[in-house]
């Protein structure tokens, strides 16, 4: 049988200020008709740049330098724009990470998805609509008739993905590559979206090419997958043999280093579990009934939990369940609507959150980021960074006690001293979070808020600052009051565990316990959505 | 809509305070400038004192300042802007009378830059660092760099002198032309109605030569934010979405890309018009043209205050009124911004 899409030794190379780059070594990838293939691999890998080849999206910069990509026995690595345009959105599709910015912002998508439709066929403006309307239906959005009008910022991130996925398989193509089609939407979302995608494609006979960094999505999702590192595939397998008994150094690393349901950190980076720590009881925080609004409608309401002196409070729940909000009221940078925030017996909730920089409390009440790049000041070196509350919260001056203590929070963070003279933008997504730890823990913090520190990390990365957050924790007696929507990650570093729902506490509880039998519907939801790749998952779930 | 009809009217009251501002500035500030207009609107230079002090009282400026102000602002209240001492007309009169022409000539240097700097600003940016793109910069810089005083006389010397395509450089019509019934001010809009062809083409090519030289000024804000706010457009997701799609060029640049790029340049569009009526006062000046900036120049030579304090107040209500079209035109182009 002959393949419908076939890459055979592609090579692409990027020009960049410091001379060629070289994307992908020699790519060979085939895809058979109404098959499934899993792209997985971390950034970097050359996964989405594989894709964007075969759509012959490529920047300026980017330039296929060697290879051949054929679709349904085409050539086409080199075909012009008279050739691709019939191709592109009629026969082969692409769906995007990100996807409200994938949707025109001033155009209403129902208008969009017509223009989809008008490219390929001549038909009436009228019958494209009503095609719209219809796509609409299939991609199960609600009130299809009403969301034609709607503009993407209108729509929530999943519903944006349901426009584009309609937007995609309007003029039934038979291949649809989806980069990245769930990253940054929350599980039970990224659930129904990979559930009809994988429906339409089944029903539709179309062929999928499923890049993704997660493993259990490429997992369940896929027949078959390929694991890309540096530009090169390195193993390519079905997934029971791929992830049962990886055979390349690199998949064994990456499955290694993917949290699971029974995971811990040590585990992820190939350690000895360490001694479990007993928390001290001495109450360190105390939240009773808060609550917050924005514009008169409630985002936290009646929260109450405490967190002893060196324990860790593992936050959970999906976007607009408050847990960001909560995070930002403990650490005063929101003023509470009502509610009281008490720090070792002290209500700090009653200093405003502009003045809360001044008083005595700051240095102890500490913040870590999730974009790490972000967070940090661009015109600052490393050193600076670290340096910053060091000036600002302990009034230390230039001097040798400032750097042996700049060094030294350094150090603790297993960031390399020479790397502290670099600034932001010369420094690894890894280096760049331990950076950011070291800045959070340069005051002598006694909470450590973090706020989803690892989404936008690699998971190999994920990782290795897992494991170094555990062990400053343990080793330094700090409290983490933790947020994230990585439910496995959460239950490997947090003693307790509280579920939010639309800014109300769900449930709470131990994490293992809560994690084996959750009580509350929404956190069994939860638990069952998120994709998993171990073996025999689902009698547990069930 | 109502979203958008109820932020301009909140921009509008807000913008209240700043008119008041303006008012007062350029009251004191014309205070305080060299020069006595009573000496100036006296009879000659061998005037005695007596007349002097008699045509400070009848101005009113014998009183103390404060006093005078708020008189002024009393006048203004009824929609007194006073008596221009150079023309003996009421400066309410003489604004209306001038202001169509200067409107006119703005309006359409405007649309001139428009249909310009569009096309030159997404050439640019569909081939950025190409030949295109340096030969727009080039014209851009020398629409700047060179003031409109000898870009404007540079074009008379070429089509007048030199070609003679031009006609006479002087005044909205041509003086052998009959003038079109007065409706709007604006003549050429007058003679189309009044269904003048020859008018209207009179005053047609009376206006293109100041109009271009005003346009070329204004070209470069306009062509670089196009060809700036297309380059980052261009890159965008949903662009690659169009293309990923099957969309056509056609379609991908002129109705996703350009359609979002025009937004910032609804913004620049505004500021540039509110300064080509106010501040191109030597176009007016080089081609004879009756607006309000030549006009205003004049009274301010001879300290005659009602009609420079007049035109203040006139360019600050158009830069009010402008920033609320600008608003409005935003808030329909753009449906993000409803929200708010």
């Amino acid at each position: 049988m002959r393949a419908l899409l076939e890459v055979e030794d592609l090579r692409v190379e990027f020009g960049t200020r410091h001379g060629v780059v070289e994307a992908l070594k020699g790519v060979s990838l085939a895809v058979g008709a109404g098959e499934t293939l899993g792209i997985v691999g971390e950034s970097g890998s050359g996964k989405s740049v594989t894709a964007f080849c075969v759509m012959r999206l490529l920047d300026r910069a980017g330039r296929i330098s060697g290879g051949r990509i054929r679709f349904r026995g085409e050539d086409i690595t080199r075909a012009g724009r008279r050739v691709l345009a019939p191709l592109r959105g009629a026969a082969m599709s692409m769906i995007f990470q990100n996807p409200r910015a994938a949707l025109n912002p001033i155009r209403p998508v129902g208008a969009q998805i017509a223009d989809v439709i008008r490219a390929h066929e001549a038909v009436s403006a009228r019958e494209a609509r009503e095609r719209a309307l219809a796509l609409l239906e299939a991609v199960r959005i609600r009130e299809p008739a009403r969301r034609l009008e709607a503009y993407p910022h209108e729509l929530s991130g999943g519903m944006c993905q349901r426009v584009m996925i309609a937007m995609a398989i309007a003029c039934e193509p038979s291949l649809l590559i989806a980069d990245e089609p769930t990253t940054g939407l929350d599980v039970t979302t990224q659930r129904a979206v990979m559930e009809l995608l994988a429906e339409t494609t089944a029903r539709r006979g179309m062929a999928m090419v499923l890049i993704t960094h997660d493993l259990g999505l490429a997992a369940q999702y896929c027949g078959r997958i390929a694991v890309m590192e540096q530009g090169r595939v390195v193993e390519e397998a079905v997934p029971d043999r791929l992830f049962g008994a990886p055979r390349h150094a690199y998949t064994r690393r990456l499955v290694a280093a993917s949290p699971r349901r029974d995971s811990t950190v040590a585990g992820l980076v190939g350690e000895r579990e360490p001694e479990t720590v007993t928390s001290s009881g001495r109450r360190l925080l105390e939240v009773a009934g808060l609550r917050k609004e924005f514009g008169g409608a409630a985002a936290v309401e009646g929260v109450s939990f405490h967190l002893d002196a060196g324990e860790s409070l593992g936050l959970v729940g999906e976007s607009g369940s408050g847990k960001s909000t909560i995070s930002r009221l403990v650490c005063r940078l929101l003023d509470p609507t009502a509610g009281s925030i008490r720090f070792e017996g002290e209500e700090i909730g009653a200093i405003s959150a502009g003045r809360f920089h001044r008083s005595p409390w700051r240095k102890d009440i500490q913040l870590v980021f999730q974009d790490h790049g972000e967070s940090l000041n661009p015109r600052f070196s490393a050193f600076d960074c670290i340096a910053d509350p060091l000036r600002r919260l302990l009034g230390m001056r230039e001097g040798a006690v400032l750097r042996t203590r700049v060094e030294e929070c350094a150090a603790r963070v297993g960031l390399p001293r020479e790397l502290l003279g670099r600034f932001p933008h010369q420094l690894s997504g890894g280096q760049k979070a331990r950076v950011g730890i070291a800045r959070a823990i340069a005051p002598g913090p006694r909470l450590l808020v973090l706020d989803e520190p690892t989404a936008a990390l690699d998971v190999s990365v994920q990782a290795v600052v897992l494991h170094l957050l555990d062990r400053l924790r343990r080793e330094e007696g700090l409290a983490y009051l933790f947020v994230s929507h990585d439910l496995n990650v959460v239950r490997m570093m947090c003693e307790r565990t509280i579920v939010l729902q639309a800014g109300r506490v769900v449930e709470e509880g131990r994490s293992e316990a809560l994690f084996a039998a959750p009580k509350a519907g929404y956190t069994r939801e939860l638990l069952a959505a998120i994709p998993h790749f171990e073996p025999e998952p689902e009698a547990v779930l069930e | 809509m109502r979203g958008v009809a109820g932020r301009a009217g909140r921009r509008f009251v807000s913008s209240l305070p700043a008119l008041f501002g303006v008012l007062v500035f350029t009251f004191l500030l014309m205070r305080v400038l060299p020069g006595d207009p009573a000496v100036f609107f006296a009879s000659g230079p061998n005037a005695g004192q007596a007349e002097i002090e008699d045509i400070r009282r009848r101005m009113g400026l014998d009183k103390p300042v404060p006093e005078q102000l708020l008189l002024y602002l009393r006048d203004i209240g009824t929609g007194n802007l006073g008596r221009s001492m150079t023309t003996g007309q009421p400066v309410l009169n003489d604004l209306r009378n001038r202001l169509p022409a200067s409107l006119e000539l703005t309006f359409c240097a405007l649309l001139i830059a428009l249909v310009l700097a569009v096309p030159l600003g997404i050439l640019a940016a569909l081939r950025p660092g190409s030949v295109v793109d340096h030969a727009v910069r080039l014209l851009c810089t020398l629409g700047v760099c060179v003031p409109t005083f000898v870009s404007g006389l540079l074009l008379i010397y070429v089509l007048y002198y030199l070609l003679g395509i031009a006609p006479d450089p002087t005044g909205r019509i041509d003086i052998f032309a009959s003038q079109p019934p007065e409706v709007t001010g604006f003549l050429l809009v007058d003679a189309a109605l009044a269904g003048d062809g020859e008018a209207w083409w009179a005053a047609a090519r009376q206006l293109v030569l100041p109009a271009c030289t005003m346009a070329l000024f204004v070209l470069a804000p306009l062509a670089r934010m196009t060809r700036a706010s297309m380059l980052a457009v261009l890159t965008s997701d949903f662009i690659r979405t169009g293309e990923a799609l099957g969309l056509s060029r056609r379609r991908v640049i002129l109705v996703y890309a350009l359609r979002n790029a025009l937004l910032p340049v609804i913004t620049i569009m505004g500021i540039v018009f509110s300064t080509m009526l106010g501040a191109n006062v030597l176009v007016e000046k080089v081609f004879s043209w009756p607006g309000v900036a030549s006009y205003a120049l004049d009274a301010l030579l001879s300290s005659d205050y009602a009609p420079v304090q007049g035109f203040v107040l006139l360019m600050a209500s158009i830069f009010v009124l402008v920033n609320l079209v600008v608003d409005l035109l935003y808030g329909i182009a753009d449906p993000r911004v409803s929200i708010g």
